[in-house]
């Protein structure tokens, strides 16, 4: 586009700024504020306390019929962020993304405030940005609450030293660490396309629960595909396939195939749903 | 620069089958406070939310201020405020907080004078005291001021009130209309809806009335109510021979009660009735020339009854 002067009429009024904090500020604080929202990520970190407790207090190994990361929990406590962070992937941190990212637009338009900001006026592009902006950091901050709360109660109550990983190798406490982060940051990013999903179901709708529900559905919906063989196809298309594939992060050397395939998969996701979001925010009446 | 704040030329929006807005070409002059009358669902509210790129036009053209919408809407916008179909904020959040969410999200709002320009706007509206309270709390009146305090946050050029007084006690009604006075005295323009016309016609310069989609009258306030339908009222004793005397002087549509006689003027000079009804013995007790109130005109235009349009 070319730039063109502004008319000299004295009504036009330029950004001070073209980028500007303020508004994602906001829309961060608003989210953050919600009682229900803290209320959400309360039950999100009481899980690893759970886990770390349950463990601890059975004074013995889980069987060996537990999955991986339960079973290494009593060797180093970053597992506890592990067995969390797996345990959570079900249901729990894609209903959180869902919540959020189905609030989003069809909250602001159920109470009728979306018309308001509108005519601030904020671009409809700039809202749904700073709308996806604030479900990837909400993404981001669960994941890491799981994660941090994990680690601390595994320290505390199983202690930290070198990790051993799946693969039977041994690696120091720090390098084992920074994969506990890397996996967390893996799974905000599957999360966050999850959260596209629900930016364009919130652009459909006025009903923010309608919004929620059809987003954890559709999380839902691939974990039970991709449990039927029948399909097998159509596996590797589906959002949470690679999700549990964080695992890979624990062998040595790291398998990256599932990983990238797994990022790859999340950004193909992401651009496709923010724009269908965008194709049908940008023509819409608003009329809430 | 163009003297029209508001021109919308050919302006229709269908709803499926519905033609809610039919082909309206709207004039507001830059300066005026324009009062946009119509019934319940005539579409004052669609055409609004057309003005403001809301709603896409079905067909038809908006401008505001000479610039293109909703192409120009970020460039013009920000010097538009408006309160569209009654208020909207997040109930859990004080009416102060939710100021500033409106605040940060204007990219042309300086920040650093964010907290003194949200406290001036609630201070206009009289909502100082309750700034605090979250926004729930608030009564149907106090949610009305604040939005009105949403829509003065920045100095505006065009302010678009819908119905600003819906919910507010007479008080409130009478300080809303003294902030458009004071606003339009600085030089807002105000395009203001109501079907309230009592308060429409007491500061509006200028008029337009909808019905069933259509802008059926539009124009100066002074000019839509004397067209040509001026009443004179003959206060007397003996109404059926004022009646006489005020058909011969060529008075139309003549009514009378019981102790009055009422016709419209047309071209007849006022100051020659009194005389025709002294010289005929008629003897006069009062006598009065008015336009028409807004209310008669209004019921001209859009026919009487509870029927929503539409």
């Amino acid at each position: 586009m070319s730039v063109v002067d502004a008319p000299s009429t004295t009504v036009v009024r330029a950004p001070r700024s073209t980028l500007s904090p303020r508004f994602l500020a906001s829309e961060l604080r608003l989210i953050l504020g919600r009682r229900r929202n803290q209320a959400g990520l309360l039950v999100l970190a009481a899980v690893p306390v759970f886990i770390s407790i349950a463990v601890k207090s059975t004074l013995s190994q889980p069987g060996q019929d537990a999955p991986d990361f339960f079973r290494s929990i009593t060797g180093n406590g970053l597992f506890v962020a592990l067995a969390a962070l797996t345990i959570e992937l079900g249901l729990f941190l894609p209903l959180a993304v869902s919540v959020v990212a189905g609030d989003s637009v069809a909250g602001e338009a159920n109470i009728g405030t979306l018309r308001y900001l509108l005519v601030t006026p904020v671009t409809r592009l700039r809202l749904l940005l700073v709308k996806y902006v604030g479900v990837v950091v909400g993404a981001f901050f669960a994941t890491f609450v799981v994660t941090l709360v994990g680690i601390l109660m595994g320290l505390i109550l199983f202690g930290g030293g070198p990790m051993t990983l799946l693969s039977g190798t041994q690696i120091s406490f720090g390098a084992g660490l920074l994969r506990v982060v890397l996996a967390a940051a893996y799974l905000a990013l599957g999360l966050s396309a999850l959260g596209a999903v629900g930016l364009f179901a919130s652009t459909l709708t006025e009903q923010p629960i309608a919004a929620m529900i059809a987003t954890i559905m559709f999380s839902s919906t691939s974990f039970v595909l991709d449990s039927i063989p029948q399909v097998a196809w159509l596996h590797p298309y589906l959002l949470t396939h690679h999700w549990l594939d964080f695992g890979d992060l624990f062998r040595d050397p790291i398998a990256w195939n599932n990983i990238v395939a797994g990022l790859v998969l999340a950004a193909s996701y992401a651009v496709v749903f923010f724009a269908a979001a965008w194709a049908r925010f940008t023509t819409k009446d608003v009329t809430s | 620069m163009t003297d029209l704040a508001v021109r919308t030329t050919g302006l229709t929006k269908r709803f499926g089958s519905q033609t809610v807005v039919d082909a309206i070409d709207l004039e507001v002059p830059t300066g005026s406070v324009y009062g946009f009358l119509g019934p319940n669902g005539s579409g004052k509210t669609t055409t609004i939310r057309m003005l403001l790129a809301l709603v896409a036009p079905t067909a038809g053209e908006v401008e505001l201020f000479g610039e293109a919408m909703p192409a120009r809407a970020a460039a013009v916008l920000p010097a538009v405020g408006a309160l569209v179909e009654g208020p909207a904020f997040h109930p859990y959040l004080s009416g102060r907080r939710n100021l500033h969410r409106l605040d940060a999200a204007d990219r042309t709002a300086d920040p650093s004078t964010a907290r003194r320009r949200v406290d001036g706007a609630l201070d206009r509206v009289g909502l100082l005291a309750a700034a605090d309270k979250r926004f729930r709390a608030y009564s149907l009146g106090m949610r009305q001021r604040l939005a009105i305090a949403g829509a003065l946050l920045t100095p505006k050029d065009l302010l678009v009130l819908d119905e600003p007084t819906n919910g507010l006690d007479p008080q409130g009604t009478r300080e809303v209309r003294q902030l458009v006075g004071s606003l339009a005295g600085d030089g807002t323009t105000v395009l203001v809806s109501s079907h309230l016309l009592a308060e429409v016609e007491q500061m509006c310069t200028h008029l337009g009335v909808m019905h069933v989609g259509k802008l059926v009258a539009q124009g100066t306030s002074v000019e839509l109510r004397s067209d040509g339908n001026t009443e004179a009222t003959v206060e007397t004793d003996s109404p059926g021979d004022a009646a006489r005397v005020l058909a011969e002087l060529g008075l139309t549509e003549i009514h009378t009660t019981a102790s009055s006689a009422t016709g419209h003027l047309g071209e007849v000079a006022p100051e020659k009735v009194v005389a025709a009804c002294v010289h005929a013995g008629v003897s006069v007790v009062g006598f009065r020339v008015g336009r028409p109130s807004l209310e008669d005109l209004f019921v001209s235009l859009t026919g009487e009854g509870f029927d929503v349009s539409g």
